[in-house]
């Protein structure tokens, strides 16, 4: 590519013999000028880019500098979250936010494979399109929207065929029945679990739907010339292909969903307690930072909501990394980019 | 010669258990697809349900009313529209100018690749640190919230999408148009400009089109930037009134009537937002 820039720079300076004798004409030289601003501009918004995710990361060491001061490394790991009397700790959220992200990935992975199985193995040809870009509509539906749904539709429905259904069966194995007890509130972690899990099918069945279609269809044809059925093309064939993809896709899910805002924020409850029934009121690391940060009093409150939000940055950061590496890898392997 | 292959897969246990295993799978598979297609449905319906008693007249005409009074949401779609055109037009010209360096000018060196990855991970970076960012760098250095701070916040979300659909888009374009071109003696700028850019275009409206449909429902990172505003206001300096921000206070209420005015500006939202991502898949189809 670039050799054909010097080509084309060469042929511009060079357009024939006379061109070589006298200097080069003043249009030709404002090109090269132009040539050098363009460039540098492009590199210089790429570069601002390039550096958004640091000073992102600065930004918020800096407003978060005095509750990582104060409460140091504990701050992770203590329960007590007191505006009263400022003593902060992220555990409660931290928690939160895993707890619901992983009970979303548990509904959303099964799913999302057996749309992506659909949309790539079973659907006719016509009805592929339709079909995926009505799930990913799903994505399209801003996060407020699930939010109020959540509250005012399916949080009722829930509380009132759901979890007695679930507190009756599931609620009576011990040990496991400890997640599911408690009174019947509607809102509460699993709820908001469930609409996380809604939120993030659609993204992990665009990756898998894509990392399937990089399967060469010859070695699919190939088991299917072996007799094998369609299950056994793709469990058998199809995933072990692509199983760098579909972890990538699970953790571009999960990235999704440990950052999710304002769905989770209207049906989670915002409680600062641990509990461990996931019938429970809960907190997330954004849900608290929705809730409570135009209200924070106090420079210390204020700190400890934006180190909250510096942990909520670098987990996502760092799930996303990785899926985006896996994708790579995935890439790398195909010779073709997803 | 079909007639003794189905007698033999219909005698041997193993076959009729492979084949067993097939069809439940694919049906596990269908209703898979009908539970994903069966909430967008289910959203849908209630939206358009709960919306259609507020989607009137006086929605777009009122102020967001006091609880108990009559009003509409006039001034929050004012704000709305003013901050998402500012961060829309704030961030397309630096997404697709970043864009343009990562497929244009991105063949060698580390800054390109580098960009692309970081670009990938805030593409899907929670809005919500988004605004705590923009409120640590500006608001809480001037000291007030504001329209400017929700459009930066915005723009900040725009960034990514567009950067990420112009360098996708122009990838697409042949290296043979930018060839002919360069052979032509068109100087690089020019050939990105009038060649590359134009060939790319339905693609490049795409992405834009699809970071206005994203911007236009976000909330989070307008909570600690633009806050809200009861009242009318162009001023982009102050406290500004928002939809999202609307629907998250009457909607978090207990007043059944702003309940009915909030489920009227989701309604409207959502409309807008499906409107504007399946208006930019056909664009981007028919090209």
């Amino acid at each position: 590519m670039s050799a054909v820039l010097d080509n084309g720079r060469l042929a511009a300076a060079d357009p024939s013999a006379a061109a070589v004798l006298s200097p080069r004409p003043p249009m030709l030289r404002n090109n090269a000028l132009m040539d050098a601003i363009f460039r540098n501009l492009t590199r210089f918004f790429a570069f601002l880019v390039f550096s958004l995710l640091a000073a992102i990361l600065v930004s918020l060491m800096i407003g978060g500098f005095q509750s990582i001061k104060e409460f140091g490394l504990p701050f992770l790991w203590t329960e007590e979250w007191d505006p009263v009397q400022e003593k902060f700790g992220a555990l409660t959220p931290i928690v939160g936010t895993l707890v619901t992200s992983a009970i979303a990935l548990l509904v959303a992975i099964p799913v999302s494979f057996g749309i992506a199985i659909f949309l790539t193995e079973l659907s006719p040809v016509w009805l592929r399109r339709p079909l995926g870009t009505a799930i990913e509509m799903l994505a399209a539906i801003p996060s407020i929207i699930y939010g109020m749904w959540g509250l005012f539709v399916f949080a009722p429905l829930f509380q009132s065929h759901v979890q007695p259904l679930l507190k009756a069966t599931v609620g009576q194995i011990p040990g496991v029945g400890l997640l599911f007890a408690g009174p019947p509130i509607g809102i509460g972690m699993l709820t908001a679990g469930i609409i996380l899990a809604v939120m993030v099918i659609p993204f992990i069945t665009a990756v898998m739907r894509d990392v399937f279609e990089l399967v060469p269809a010859m070695l699919k044809e190939s088991a299917y010339a072996l007799g094998s059925t369609t299950w056994e093309v793709v469990w058998r064939v199809v995933l072990p292909f692509t199983k760098v993809g579909v972890i990538g896709g699970v953790m571009l899910g999960l990235g999704r969903a440990l950052g999710e805002t304002m769905a989770v924020t209207f049906v989670i409850g915002n409680a600062h307690r641990l509990k461990a029934s996931l019938f429970a009121p809960g907190n997330s690391i954004a849900s608290a930072l929705a809730n409570e940060f135009t209200e924070a009093v106090g420079e210390l409150y204020t700190s400890a909501l934006i180190e909250l939000g510096l942990i909520l940055f670098l987990i996502t950061t760092v799930v996303l990394a990785c899926s985006k590496l896996l994708l790579l890898q995935l890439a790398k392997r195909e010779g073709v980019r997803t | 010669m079909s007639d003794a292959r189905t007698l033999a897969q219909n005698s041997n246990p193993l076959y009729r258990r492979r084949r067993r295993m097939n069809s439940f799978m694919m049906g596990v598979s269908t209703v898979a697809l009908a539970f994903g297609l069966f909430w967008l449905l289910w959203i849908i319906a209630v939206l358009l349900w709960n919306g259609a008693a507020a989607l009137r007249p006086s929605l777009f005409t009122q102020m967001t009313p006091p609880p108990g009074g009559t009003g509409g949401l006039a001034n929050a779609i004012y704000g709305s529209v003013l901050m998402a055109g500012a961060g829309t037009l704030i961030g397309t010209p630096i997404g697709i100018l970043a864009g343009t360096y990562l497929a244009e000018y991105g063949q060698r060196g580390w800054l390109a690749p580098a960009t692309r990855f970081i670009n990938d991970v805030l593409l899907s970076a929670p809005s919500i640190v988004i605004g705590l960012f923009v409120y640590a760098i500006y608001v809480s250095q001037v000291k007030h919230f504001s329209g400017w701070a929700g459009s930066i916040a915005l723009a900040i979300i725009v960034v990514p999408v567009v950067v990420r659909t112009t360098d996708d888009m122009l990838k697409l374009v042949p290296n043979s148009l930018r060839e002919a071109a360069a052979a032509l003696g068109c100087p690089t700028w020019k050939m990105i400009t009038l060649v590359s850019y134009r060939a790319a275009r339905a693609g490049i409206i795409t992405g834009v089109l699809l970071a206005i449909a994203r911007i236009a429902g976000e909330t989070a990172p307008l909570l600690f930037t633009a806050l809200n505003n009861q009242f009318w206001s162009s001023d982009m300096n102050k406290p500004m009134a928002n939809l999202p921000v609307v629907i998250f206070q009457f909607a978090m209420s207990p007043y059944e009537d702003w309940h009915t005015l909030a489920w009227g500006g989701a309604a409207l939202i959502t409309i807008l937002v499906l409107g504007i991502n399946i208006a930019a898949r056909a664009l981007f189809s028919r090209k």
